[in-house]
């Protein structure tokens, strides 16, 4: 079974994230590379990816003559998209084991999109869908 | 050698993995060190499929296959020999295990069993020996293996890494377990094998050009496993349940994929031999004594199987066998279609009676087929607008896209024209998707 285990940030979490102390960024940089290494080991990893800010983000449709209209600003949102595992596990029990792990990553003083101070992030569980049926 | 345009890239695929394991075996009782041995005859395998298509298949192909393994290996042995005195000079006065390069050893046909053992040892996950099972005794390469299962090669690479390495700290031993044990090892085998067969036929996914058809993988195991344990019940029961399962295979996708219910399937297309050869090993497997529980979903398949219509199908029989069923599976599915069954011999009020039972299991807790089951009971009752709600919640919960539209699709009909209901029919619960108790 499938699942992408979504980190979401702030709007303002990288700014965040890149105001820890040097300490604490270089310790969370190492779990993030230790992490992944585990679950490569393991054959459960299919990829993971850390995405840009989303400052930098660009909205992009198509316009009446087909041609591509950018927006540079990124609608306003309370959470944005900062990076994902894509793994293949056993059953969701692992995949929550997975993420529980992931969450445990060490990091300096964060707050959410409220303004409240959050202890760890939460770590988005999704099921990936699939042409195969389920059995259970 | 033959001649190079007599040797098609098919039957040479399929000559490969039928020696692939006896090759292994010879190759492992030789060297002793499984991992590297697996990855000699791997590599010789994938030589051969190049070579033979091009040079015709040699007049031995399992001495060539056994030769160019062996040689592996002692390259692999020197290489290995040669890190060691770098790293510790004491090291090299170690003697070194390099048999005769025999290319006409003894074939122990046992080996194939052995393997199996090893490689669906409960020591390791699942996954793992699903893909070592295919790899090893399959003949499978791993990039075939990766392709089946949808991951990415470096992925399923790891994953077979991984099992090697398993079965080498837990020192699993190559050899048969002993007669206390095979029973239990015997199981893991089964079970392996099992899911094997399901990954190929539940999935709708994949072009058959670009997937190893699992299905048909498991299957050819499945009968050189019966070659050697003839007498086993159960092994002769998993075989037909393949059998019988995957002779519907034509019939239960439409042309997009779309699942098509087993009361509606086209019964012709059906393969008539393939159900009869499972019904014949039905009949055997029954009159050995001890009934399991793939002796009982194969029994339950050919009920269905062997009813020339839908409305043929004698539920009161399967009703029975899925009571028999729960007495020996605990597995909540079982109860599942046992309530199917009910509701087919009594009705659907008998069928969402038992169903309320089911409701209270925490593990079918947010599972879509109870939600599926359950509407399309209430549908045959009669509740239109229950039913359509229970469909669109449990098209919601699947993670299939195939289950999802087939379920969207059972609302919309059920909401846009309710003549057309399954009340119309004297049997619904067949309706469900194609697929037997997991």
């Amino acid at each position: 079974m499938k699942y992408l285990l979504i980190m979401n940030t702030p709007r303002d979490g990288y700014a965040q994230y890149l105001a820890w102390p040097k300490k604490i960024l270089e310790a969370n940089q190492a779990f993030m590379h230790d992490f992944t290494a585990k679950l490569v080991k393991s054959g459960e990893l299919i990829g993971t990816w850390g995405l840009a800010a989303p400052t930098q983000a660009k909205l992009v449709r198509v316009g009446s003559d087909k041609r591509p209209i950018t927006d540079g600003v990124f609608p306003e949102s309370k959470e944005y998209l900062a990076g994902f595992f894509l793994v293949d596990v056993e059953n969701e029990q692992r995949a929550i084991a997975i993420a529980s792990a992931l969450s445990d990553a060490p990091g300096g003083a964060v707050k959410d999109a409220s303004g409240n101070p959050i202890e760890h992030f939460w770590i988005e569980v999704r099921q990936v869908m699939g042409s195969h049926e389920e059995m259970t | 050698v033959s001649s190079p345009g007599a040797a098609s890239g098919h039957r040479i695929e399929i000559l490969l993995r039928d020696l692939a394991p006896e090759v292994l075996g010879v190759v492992v009782r030789r060297f002793r060190d499984f991992a590297a041995s697996e990855d000699a005859v791997q590599e010789a395998l994938i030589a051969a499929s190049e070579q033979w298509l091009q040079n015709g298949v040699p007049n031995n192909p399992r001495a060539w296959l056994i030769q160019v393994a062996q040689r592996r290996m002692t390259d692999h042995i020197r290489a290995e020999v040669a890190r060691r005195k770098r790293e510790d000079s004491v090291a090299s006065e170690m003697p070194v295990f390099a048999p005769l390069l025999d290319a006409d050893p003894e074939i122990d046909p046992h080996d194939t069993l052995v393997l199996l053992f090893m490689c669906c040892h409960p020591a390791l996950s699942q996954a793992s020996a699903i893909a070592l099972t295919l790899r090893a005794v399959g003949g499978l390469t791993t990039a075939e293996i990766a392709k089946a299962f949808l991951v990415p090669v470096p992925t399923m690479a790891q994953r077979i890494g991984r099992a090697k390495e398993t079965i080498r700290t837990s020192g699993i031993p190559f050899g048969m377990p002993d007669v206390a044990e095979r029973a239990e090892r015997l199981g893991a085998v089964l079970h392996v094998l099992y899911l094997i067969f399901n990954e190929g036929y539940t999935s709708s996914g994949g072009s058959d050009l670009v997937r190893v058809d699992l299905s048909n993988e498991a299957i050819r195991l499945m009968r050189a496993v019966r070659a050697l344990l003839p007498d086993d019940g159960e092994v002769e029961a998993l075989l037909a349940l393949m059998l019988l399962t995957d002779a519907r295979r034509a019939a239960r996708t439409g042309p997009s994929g779309e699942l098509i219910p087993l009361d509606e399937q086209d019964r012709s297309l059906w393969n008539a031999a393939q159900i009869a050869e499972g019904a014949a090993l039905v009949k055997s497997s029954l009159s050995r004594g001890a009934i399991g529980e793939y002796q009982l979903l194969a029994a339950i398949a050919s009920v269905h199987d062997e009813a020339a219509s839908a409305e043929d199908t004698d539920w009161t029989e399967i009703r029975s066998l899925y009571a028999i069923l729960m007495r020996v599976s605990d597995n909540p599915m079982v109860a599942l279609n046992h309530a199917i069954a009910t509701a087919e011999v009594s009705g659907p009020h008998a069928g969402l009676t038992l169903l309320m039972a089911l409701e209270r299991d925490e593990r079918l807790n947010g599972n879509h087929r109870l939600a599926a089951v359950k509407a399309h009971l209430l549908e045959r009752d009669g509740q239109f607008a229950e039913a359509v709600a229970l469909y669109r919640s449990a098209a919601e919960k699947t993670a299939s896209v195939p289950e999802r539209n087939y379920l969207l699709q059972r609302a919309e009909r059920l909401e846009s024209d309710p003549e057309r209901s399954l009340t119309s029919h004297q049997f619904s619960s067949s309706a469900l998707p194609d697929r037997h108790a997991g």
